[in-house]
Parts: C-alpha cells; structure tokens; sequence
C-alpha cells in the first residue's frame, strides 16, 4: 500500500498568490516592526549606559543621535514603537472577540498606518519645538 | 518508511506542549503594561530633546523616572523575547540552528535588560 505521506499533496497557496489587502500587509508590519524594536533596544541601552557612565559617554552617543543618521534612525524607532502600539491596541480589541468585520478590521488597519504616521511627526514636530527648531 | 503510523496517531492523546497559553498570556499582559510605558519614554524623549547632559540625568535621576524606567526594561524586554522566539520559531526550520537562536534570543534579551537595570540603577542612585 501506498504510503498516504508520500503521495502528492495540495500545497496551500503562499504570499505572492494572494491580492494584497491592508489587513495582511498590517500583520506583516507587525511583525517587521516587533523585530526592529528589539534591535532598536540596542539604542535605548546605549542611552541610558551612556548617561550612567558620565558627561564623555554621553557625548559620544549625541554625537550619533544628532548626526542625520542618528536622527534617520530614531525617527524610524518612534514610528515603528507608534505603530506596533496601535497594532497591539488592534490585536486586543480582536482579543476581546470584536472587530472582525471586514469593514472594521479594514479600518482599523487603515487606523493603524495613518495613525502611526500621524503621531510619529506631531512627536517629532513637539521634539523639535522642544530644542527651539521651530 | 517501516512505521505504518500516521503522524496523526503518533501524536493524537499526547496534548498539547501545555504552554502555549502561558506564552499568549505573558504577551498580552507585558503588551498591556508597555502601553503606557512606551507613552512615558517618548513623552521623556520629547522632553529632553536638546537637553544638556545634566539636564538629562537628573530627569532620569528622579525616583518615579527610575520605577518607570524599570518597569518598562522588564516587561519590554519580556515582551520581545516572546516575540522574537515566535518569529524563530516560524522561520528557523533547521532544529540545531532554531535552538542556537532560541538561545541567543534569550542572552540578548537578557543582556539587554541587565544593561538598562543597571544603568537606571546606577542614575538612580547617583554614583
């Protein structure tokens, strides 16, 4: 008899198969933006090392933080803190058995994208307003 | 193949790993508690932009900054650790390979979090 694992199977379809909705590219960056977060930990162990460590460690790390590089850096790790937030704030109301209509689950991802970008430069808008930029 | 079991019957009665749930649990709570948490570190982020060293350190000096800043290492660098083995866990297919970064998930969360104790401990503290 034919050993049933053997035989030829129906493969489920993967990604490229699919049409892109918002709600799958959503969960992809949720992902996406959880593992820059960690690396991005990185940055915030480096800042609080350095300010423990004393005037010329700290200089060190403004040094990187205020070069345009630095700034890239952390303009991208606020809007990826922003948006994986609201994304879990999306997965609890999921939790709770709510929003799963297509329309709701659609604008809530919608929410998401916008949502990040907005706050993302409000924050660095008030940042720089701090520093007396603006 | 000589074993005629099917991979279903092999594990069917076992259960399950019995931590799945555990592990769902802790996400969500350390999820729940990095909300505000994360809104306290930019709000100090936002604070501080352009402040000086002194400035800086005696806002990270304050007791309820340091509290805050714990807080915030413990359940942040949980909640990435759990999220971390999660994605290993879907993309590491090789079982020697999936269990070195497993392991090297967990030292790096764990220097991470030893790191930023410290350095919060030591503002604190003012040594």
């Amino acid at each position: 008899m034919a050993d049933p694992r053997q035989a030829a199977r129906p493969l489920s379809p993967h990604l490229q198969i699919y049409r892109l909705t918002v709600t799958m590219v959503m969960s992809i960056v949720h992902r996406i933006t959880g593992a820059g977060l960690y690396a991005g930990t990185l940055l915030l162990a480096w800042w609080l090392v350095a300010v423990a460590s004393g005037p010329d460690a700290y200089a060190v790390f403004e040094g990187f933080i205020g070069s345009w590089f630095g700034r890239l850096v952390l303009f991208g790790y606020t809007w990826a803190l922003i948006h994986h937030m609201l994304g879990g704030i999306r997965h609890f109301i999921w939790d709770f058995g709510k929003g799963f209509e297509l329309r709701a689950a659609d604008l809530m991802a919608w929410g998401t994208v916008i949502g990040s970008v907005v706050l993302t430069v409000l924050v660095w808008i008030a940042g720089y307003s701090m520093m007396g930029a603006l | 193949m000589a074993d005629m079991r099917t991979p279903l019957s092999r594990v069917i009665g076992l259960g399950s790993a019995k931590s799945g749930a555990h592990h769902f649990w802790l996400q969500r709570v350390t999820a729940a508690a990095n909300v505000p948490l994360a809104l306290f570190l930019i709000a100090s982020l936002v604070a501080l932009s352009g402040a000086d060293y002194l400035t800086v350190r005696a806002y990270l000096a304050h007791p309820l900054a340091v509290i805050a800043l714990l807080a915030l290492i413990l359940s942040g660098v949980w909640h990435m650790r759990l999220g971390m083995q999660v994605i290993i866990e879907d993309y590491v297919i090789a079982e020697g390979l999936k269990t070195l970064s497993l392991l090297l998930n967990i030292f790096f969360s764990a220097a991470i979090g030893i790191a930023c104790i410290y350095a919060a401990l030591k503002i604190g503290f003012g040594s």
